[in-house]
């Protein structure tokens, strides 16, 4: 990682009485593809459009390169924005929509012409120049509106769930070409979405958010791995939490009671404390005989999701526990309501914070 | 994968089925009441007037010939252009114009004021502009009248704050038709560009401003391009039945303020009536307006295509 393009330094929003984001602080590295994660109303959104320019903050600085910006309309902030909904000029065509920011600063014609058709090639959309926006399809706009925001070479880009209206064909393979482009240009990418699996597959570095609050920032592995709190854990990919006693920590290893009285050792950032709540990962688990078990289940019912069948599972106290077991020709699936044992694969559980 | 065109008619077959029979009740009443009085104005206009009104079935061009040349009194002299026509044509365009720009100016902001609220308040503000039009406008422009009048509370305010030491005399002069017209069309201006500003999609200013433009930029290259049909439709409205109008001149113009309106108006009234001039006049107001809405379409479709 190079120097900090961006700093978001204890940034608060208000809407009247209700605060959207509460001191919010982080950097984003130069050349970095750092998302925003989190449901919908966490303030991932609110934050970008702080970024931008559309939303004054409350309190905060937001520093580019090192000069706080906050204060500066969006037209005086070398950032730009793809648009949730694309937000393409209409009544433009595809090479005047493109040419438009250039044009603003004082590009001559002819040269943001030029800079306009090479962004348009760096998002494969060289034909259709002429065109106007509602002549293209979705994924057609989508890279407009990319080009759009690339053409004057940002500092900055910033994405608002920029592929949430494509088809999942799409998505997925805009997915990679996003990254690439990122890499390319060597632009810091600021990308907002609320799809885990979009986070996971394209950042370096993803803060979850929630509540106006950043829970956690981190690499998608040290995000799905070893999330920081309860809401990170249940809100990327799925997870079992299992309420358990806690009988001991030290050196950020703690010894737990599993439902059913078995002991096992598992990494955690607490330090104390006599209740926790363990995170299993489903496809952690795998089913062994009763005696070598770590917990003992009733098998339920059974989804089949193509690649990996997903069983649902209850503890004698009633819980469920879900568990994915890949979908194999030699996996023999239990009928419902047998016995099962379960067995955690090594570190597979963590500790966390009631 | 199709992407649909927003706002786009849908193309299938089901929801056009008997489109063409929907049709007929307009057809019938667009023949009956629009196509045949215009094509009987066209008729008389080439007719001989009748000297208590109404015409006499005897081809003429005497009613083009007095509109455009002067003959003189008494009819003997070598013919010149005639000037009173078509001054008062020309200050009907140059009224309707006016007023048109007015209505824009007031009415453009007054639409964005209305849009840009609570969708539950803009119901609100949209009685508020509309209320004063379930009066009838001969009612309207009288009480204009009074109000603009040298006795009235427009001038004794004036007066009594010091703003002014004499009337201002505006009864009577082409300001205070002009006042007239503006006030009798600024709803048609502020319906049609509400209903396109409320349709504008605000996150374009934000991509504009994300992509350096400012306030003034935003307006003149992404605003007013994109809601410029609303403000066309509001310009046609307010400009052809001001261009029209007589209640306005009548009432609150002098001699000196009269216009189209008011002139072929007088031609069907009385015994003083040239029902073939009159014919005559809304025959070449109607050229002047097709011709005006032909260069603004052909100016559309070449704009379309480029």
């Amino acid at each position: 990682m190079t120097g900090t393009v961006i700093s978001i330094d204890r940034v608060v929003k208000s809407f009247g009485t209700f605060t959207a984001l509460h001191e919010v602080s982080f950097d984003i590295a130069d050349n970095e593809f750092f998302t925003l994660l989190g449901p919908s109303g966490c303030g991932k959104t609110t934050l970008l459009r702080c970024i931008a320019g559309f939303e004054p903050v409350s309190g905060g600085q937001i520093r580019l390169n090192g000069k706080d910006i906050a204060p500066l309309p969006p037209y005086k902030r070398p950032v730009n924005t793809v648009f949730q909904h694309y937000a393409l000029f209409p009544h433009m065509t595809v090479l005047e929509n493109v040419m438009f920011g250039l044009q603003r600063l004082g590009w001559s014609a002819m040269d943001a012409q030029g800079r306009a058709r090479q962004a348009l090639e760096l998002v494969h959309l060289s034909e259709f120049l002429k065109r106007r926006p509602a002549q293209l399809s979705g994924g057609q706009q989508q890279r407009v509106a990319l080009a759009r925001a690339l053409a004057p070479e940002p500092r900055v880009l910033l994405l608002d769930e920029p592929l949430s209206a494509l088809d999942l064909k799409l998505r997925q393979a805009v997915r990679m070409e996003l990254k690439q482009i990122q890499r390319e240009t060597g632009i810091a990418f600021v990308f907002v979405t609320h799809d885990q699996e979009e986070a996971l597959t394209m950042s370096d570095r993803i803060a979850v958010m929630s509540n106006g609050h950043v829970q956690q920032i981190g690499t998608p592995r040290e995000i799905y791995e070893t999330p920081a709190n309860r809401f990170v854990a249940d809100f990327i990919g799925e997870t079992n939490l299992i309420e358990v006693p806690v009988l001991g920590i030290s050196g950020g290893l703690a010894e737990v009671s599993l439902p059913g009285g078995r002991r096992v050792h598992c990494p955690t950032r607490l330090v104390d404390g006599k209740q926790g709540v363990l995170s299993v990962r489903p496809e952690r688990i795998d089913l062994c005989p009763a005696a070598e078990a770590d917990m003992i289940v009733t098998a339920g019912e059974q989804v089949y999701l193509g690649t990996d069948i997903q069983l649902k599972a209850h503890l004698a106290g009633g819980q469920e526990v879900t568990v994915r077991l890949q979908n194999a020709a030699a996996t023999v699936l239990p009928e419902r309501g047998t016995e099962l044992g379960l067995k955690l694969e090594t570190g597979a559980a963590r500790l966390l914070a009631a | 994968m199709a992407a649909m065109a927003p706002g786009g008619a849908s193309n299938s077959e089901i929801y056009k089925g008997n489109a063409g029979k929907l049709l007929l009740p307009t057809w019938l009443v667009i023949g009956f009441f629009l196509l045949i009085p215009v094509a009987l104005m066209a008729i008389y206009s080439f007719l001989t007037k009748e000297f208590r009104g109404g015409v006499i079935w005897e081809f003429s061009l005497t009613a083009y010939d007095q509109f455009f040349l002067n003959r003189g009194l008494f009819g003997d002299e070598p013919p010149s252009i005639e000037w009173t026509y078509i001054g008062i044509f020309w200050r009907s365009i140059w009224q309707a114009g006016l007023a048109t720009v007015l209505c824009l100016l007031i009415g453009f902001p007054t639409a964005w004021f209305i849009a840009t609220r609570a969708p539950r308040d803009r119901t609100i503000w949209l009685l508020i502009v509309t209320v004063p039009y379930w009066v009838n406008l001969l009612i309207r422009t009288v009480s204009m009248k009074f109000l603009i009048r040298d006795e009235g509370p427009l001038n004794a305010l004036l007066l009594s704050t010091g703003i002014i030491d004499a009337p201002l005399g505006l009864i009577n002069t082409n300001l205070a038709v002009q006042l007239g017209l503006f006030y009798s069309y600024l709803p048609f201006m502020v319906l049609p560009v509400y209903a396109a500003v409320e349709r504008y999609d605000f996150a374009l200013s934000e991509a504009a401003a994300d992509l350096y433009a400012s306030r003034w930029t935003i307006l003149r290259l992404v605003i007013l391009p994109v809601v410029k049909p609303g403000i066309i439709a509001g310009c046609i409205l307010v400009f052809v039945p001001s261009l029209g109008a007589f209640l306005a001149p009548d009432l609150l113009g002098g001699a000196k303020s009269f216009m189209i309106g008011s002139l072929i108006e007088e031609q069907f009234k009385g015994a003083a009536g040239n029902w073939p001039f009159g014919a005559a006049a809304a025959m070449i107001l109607m050229t002047i307006v097709m011709i005006v809405l032909l260069v603004y379409a052909r100016s559309q479709t070449r704009e379309a295509k480029a």
